[in-house]
């Protein structure tokens, strides 16, 4: 029988004004093995826990039971003071009486029989908890970085100035991201490519990093320290050390009819092609659906002018396996589709455009060389109308609902700077509320109303109706003034909603990283911990976690970035030694735990098995304790119960199940 | 029969296999009993018709454990059950010799007696060689006709199909007597409201005496140690408890079996309360076939089984939710 102690914690006021403490601790003493609880006012302060190791040493208590806050927040804390006072730190339970209960209730009978009730669950399985020992695990001092924007881009200088090595894995032909499609950028208009392109060539030229471009994570495995990662390199069909980067198989090129992914869709490029001038590598890949000689065997021209033969058509994918200790996500975003928003004309109207593409028509290199010009018909808008919150903020199923945040201030800039190239153009911005919070944010927007004269308009567009003469009728609300707008416009700019990269979902389910609602990366707690992921090793760079802006995603890419060198840093990791185990006696070899591993850490071995008296050889289940992570899929899938999770058994749990129920 | 009969005794004498596994006449016409044959004097006991319902494949866990091969005798739904367990490493490819028997739809006592056929002194028609449709019964109040489709098992009349999925040798004829959708008396029941749901299960299921015939006789139930009878588990003798931890223990079975039970029905036809067991087991099916696509278990024995595969299409968690 252990002997048990049980501390009941005030935290403040935050348990002790919903949960009566004392009635707590009157209650739980006549709980089988308890032989000492009491409550006190902050158990996590130095003071409680010498309490805690007071009463382990005075009363020679072989379990503790904390009513307390998630043991996320102050399970190692108790487990270590335990520790301390010469207890197995896996000999303490957490009844989550905070967060469980005393936030979510008001009624005080009622939370405090609710508490009882959770410290009992917790009494019961203390009652069964076995001393644990955690193992060591190696650490492999490498990062990979999933993305090549400014995110990853960032996050990877960062670890390589470090001193460790950092692998960059981007899906595209080129690494800059979503910044290197970005023409200006606020608060200062400073050009996007100008502060971009340095980062790149860093990147590039740096001794620790090496960039897998046009190529994506296929498998992941392993746990942290230790994760094994297959990438597959898709073929380039150009010999990435012969090519010399000199572009004239993109000029040659007969088939240029293909939609560039940069320009987004708004002109054409080649079928080989790179995707911006500044790309990183230099080195084109062919478009196998687009490319002729691909299609019908046929063309073979970018072939016959490159004088370095780089062109190799018979190129395949290639899978190149590596280890890494860990994994920044840094996949970015999109826009959303616009499909469920027919009524702003997107479809129906090439002068209806997103500002993304607004960025692409704005830049130098984009599909009008720069000049400001309807996508219809080549003449310069007079009228312009901005509509923000498209897809943003949504209350119903047709968008998001979360603020996409960094609409409000690109949109300010786009006024203002197509204010000041082309004075004579009217800008109208329809918003539901300007959100501008930020160093020189507001400043900014304020620049843009009072020095250039936008004009912004609080209310929503209703509907966008091309007319024949070919202009735009923007049906409108003015809410302040409350009247009903309709305003001729020559092109309509729509701040559409952005979204995590949709392959995260795939990403995220490889690396057994958590996703929200929205498909943005959980991080381990939204205050304290904003750049992991609750699964161990994994680390969150821009906005894949939610949306940001540049500065916004520099800082956060940093904060992964030291993170990631944090766990790089050290030797050896404790493993969890909440591991699972097969019973032999009760093992049928059914190979059903093994399939439903995530680890690939079960095996089976032929035994000679003793099993009352019979002796016969036996299939088992045989579990490798360094790749087990105790994720408990093998002991709810064993159909004869014979899989174990030490910490977590079936026993312990149905004690807790039936301490609840009784 | 005589060619089955004649091939086992072969088999035996030239020591292919060390004995053979089939079916044993019964004490009545109707009730042949699985039995292991050694020599060829015992084979005189031999049978197989209509009334050899059962499915000999579970009985291949324990023949793999002992010395030489044996001879087991499937019928094209056993192969399935068969497949299932060679998948689960439950029994030993290489220590078995499958004669594919053929199957013309095996039959159930109670539906002849439903119509009213008691004191059965003798049936003729049952032989798989018959070539009549119908079945003649002798009893003590004279001979009787019954239509042999009527007299078949509710699996046969959603047979999976005359093939066999393994075997080494094939004798006899297969039919495909399928002529009833497998998921009509399912859906029939997802029809229901929770309250008739209920109600359903609890008027089934009460008639349940925990004989555990069912459990023993299903080729998915072959753990070494069930969890109902595990002294590692507080849960042992929970389905004792009171009458609705008992109903329990079926759920609790189904559970235990979705994705592994191949619907062979013997669930079903050895109750002797006749409680409609395999109803649970086809709603998973159902369930698995919308949810993952369609699977039959045990139709081959490499096929990876949704519940304990995971795929980027597999239908997220929530679906239960939706689905209600």
């Amino acid at each position: 029988m252990q002997r048990i102690g049980v501390f009941v914690c005030h935290c403040g006021s935050n348990i002790a004004a919903t949960v009566d403490v004392k009635k707590v601790v009157e209650m739980v003493q006549m709980e089988p093995g308890v032989v000492h609880a009491e409550d006190y006012q902050y158990m996590c302060s130095e003071a409680g826990q010498a309490k805690i190791a007071a009463a382990i040493q005075e009363k020679g208590l072989t379990g503790i039971v904390v009513c307390s806050c998630s043991p996320r927040m102050h399970e190692a804390t108790f487990r270590k003071a335990a520790e301390r006072a010469g207890l197995n730190p896996y000999m303490v339970e957490i009844a989550n009486i905070r967060e469980h209960c005393s936030w979510i209730h008001k009624n005080i009978e009622e939370a405090t029989e609710k508490a009882v009730i959770l410290a009992r669950a917790a009494i019961a399985k203390v009652n069964l908890n076995t001393s644990l020992k955690p193992g060591e695990s190696r650490v492999t001092k490498r990062a990979l970085v999933i993305g090549g924007g400014i995110a990853g881009i960032q996050t990877a200088l960062d670890i390589a100035d470090a001193g460790y090595e950092v692998d960059i894995v981007e899906k595209t032909p080129s690494i800059g991201g979503r910044m290197s499609q970005l023409d200006k950028t606020f608060p200062t208009l400073d050009c996007s490519a100008c502060i971009l392109t340095p980062k790149m060539v860093e990147a590039a030229a740096h001794e620790k990093i090496k960039i897998y471009t046009y190529s994506e994570v296929e498998k992941v495995s392993g746990f942290v320290g230790d994760f094994t990662v297959d990438i597959r390199k898709k073929a380039r069909s150009v010999d990435m050390d012969k090519c010399t980067g000199c572009g004239v198989c993109q000029e040659k090129c007969p088939s240029k009819k293909a939609p560039s992914e940069f320009n987004r869709g708004l002109n054409t490029r080649s079928a080989i092609y790179t995707p911006f001038a500044q790309a990183i590598p230099n080195v084109p890949v062919i478009d196998r659906e687009n490319c002729i000689k691909f299609k019908t065997g046929k063309c073979g021209v970018c072939s016959k002018v490159c004088q370095a033969g780089a062109i190799d058509y018979d190129q395949q994918d290639e899978i190149v396996t590596e280890k890494y200790g860990a994994i920044v996500v840094a996949t970015g975003f999109d826009t959303i589709k616009l499909d469920n928003y027919d009524e702003y004309a997107y479809s129906q109207s090439k002068d209806v455009i997103t500002s993304l593409e607004l960025e692409r028509i704005m830049n130098a290199a984009g599909p009008t060389k720069g000049h400001l010009e309807r996508l219809s018909d080549g003449k310069a808008p007079k009228e312009m109308v901005f509509i923000q919150c498209v897809g943003s903020r949504c209350a119903d199923n047709r968008g998001k609902s979360y603020c996409s945040k960094i609409c409000c201030m690109y949109t300010a800039k786009h006024a203002m700077l197509i204010r000041d190239k082309y004075p004579d153009v009217n800008v109208t911005v329809f918003y539901i509320d300007v959100r501008t919070p930020g160093k020189n944010f507001d400043e900014f927007y304020r620049r843009a109303v009072e020095q250039y004269g936008v004009n912004y308009i609080k209310g929503q567009v209703g509907k966008v109706i091309p007319q024949p003469n070919g202009k735009l009728l923007v049906q409108g609300a003015d809410l302040l003034d409350n009247k009903q707008i309709l305003k001729e416009a020559d092109m309509v700019v729509l701040a559409t909603a952005i979204e995590p990269n949709p392959d995260v979902r795939k990403i995220a389910t490889m690396l057994t990283a958590s996703i929200d609602t929205n498909n943005f990366l959980t991080e381990a707690h939204a205050k304290l911990r904003p750049v992991e992921s609750p699964t161990a090793g994994i680390f969150l760079s821009g906005v894949c976690q939610g949306p940001k802006d540049i500065p916004e995603t520099v800082a956060q890419a940093g904060a992964a970035a030291v993170k990631a060198i944090g766990l790089l840093a050290k030797d050896k990791l404790l493993t969890n030694p909440c591991t699972a185990q097969a019973d032999e006696l009760m093992c049928n070899g059914c190979s059903t735990c093994a399939n439903v591993c995530p680890y690939g850490a079960i095996t089976y071995e032929t035994r000679l098995v003793n099993d009352h008296g019979i002796r016969e050889d036996r299939r088992i289940a045989v579990v490798n304790s360094a790749l087990c992570q105790g994720c408990g899929a093998c002991t709810v899938a064993c159909p004869s119960g014979a899989m174990d999770l030490q910490g977590f058994s079936n026993r312990q749990i149905i004690a807790e199940v039936d301490a609840i129920c009784r | 029969m005589q060619e089955l009969i004649n091939r086992i005794k072969e088999l035996l004498a030239d020591g292919t296999v060390a004995r053979a596994l089939g079916w044993r006449a019964g004490d009545l016409p109707y009730n042949p009993e699985p039995a292991y044959f050694e020599t060829a004097e015992s084979l005189q006991d031999f049978v197989y018709n209509g009334f050899c319902g059962a499915n000999l494949s579970k009985y291949m866990i324990e023949a793999s454990k002992l010395e030489g091969r044996t001879l087991v005798c499937l019928k094209p739904c056993d192969t399935y059950s068969f497949n299932q367990l060679l998948k689960e490493h439950r029994v030993d490819r290489e220590k078995a010799y499958i004669i594919g028997v053929g199957c013309k739809g095996k039959l159930d006592i109670e539906k002849i007696r439903q119509q009213g056929i008691k004191g059965i002194q003798s049936i003729s028609g049952a032989e798989l060689t018959d070539e009549g449709e119908t079945l003649t019964i002798q009893t003590i109040y004279g001979e009787k006709t019954c239509a042999y489709k009527d007299a078949m098992l509710e699996r046969c009349h959603v047979c999976k199909g005359k093939e066999h999925k393994i075997y080494d040798e094939l004798i006899g004829e297969s039919k495909d007597t399928k002529d009833a959708e497998r998921f009509a008396e399912v859906e029939r029941i997802e029809a229901m409201t929770p309250e008739e749901k209920f109600a359903f299960f609890r008027s089934e299921l009460s008639k349940c005496i925990r004989c555990n015939a069912c459990r023993n006789v299903c080729p998915a139930c072959s753990c070494r140690k069930c969890v109902f009878d595990s002294v590692k588990f507080d849960s042992s003798q929970k389905a004792n408890v009171d009458s609705f931890e008992e109903k329990m223990f079926h759920v609790i079975r189904a559970f235990h079996v979705a994705g592994r039970c191949t619907d062979c029905g013997e669930c079903s036809r050895v109750c002797p309360q006749g409680i409609p067991l395999h109803l649970f087991n086809r709603k998973f099916i159902k369930d698995i076939d919308e949810l993952y696509g369609e699977y039959q278990a045990g139709e081959d024995a490499e096929a990876i089984a949704p519940l304990t595969s995971f795929t980027f299409d597999d239908a997220e968690p929530s679906i239960v939710g939706k689905r209600g």
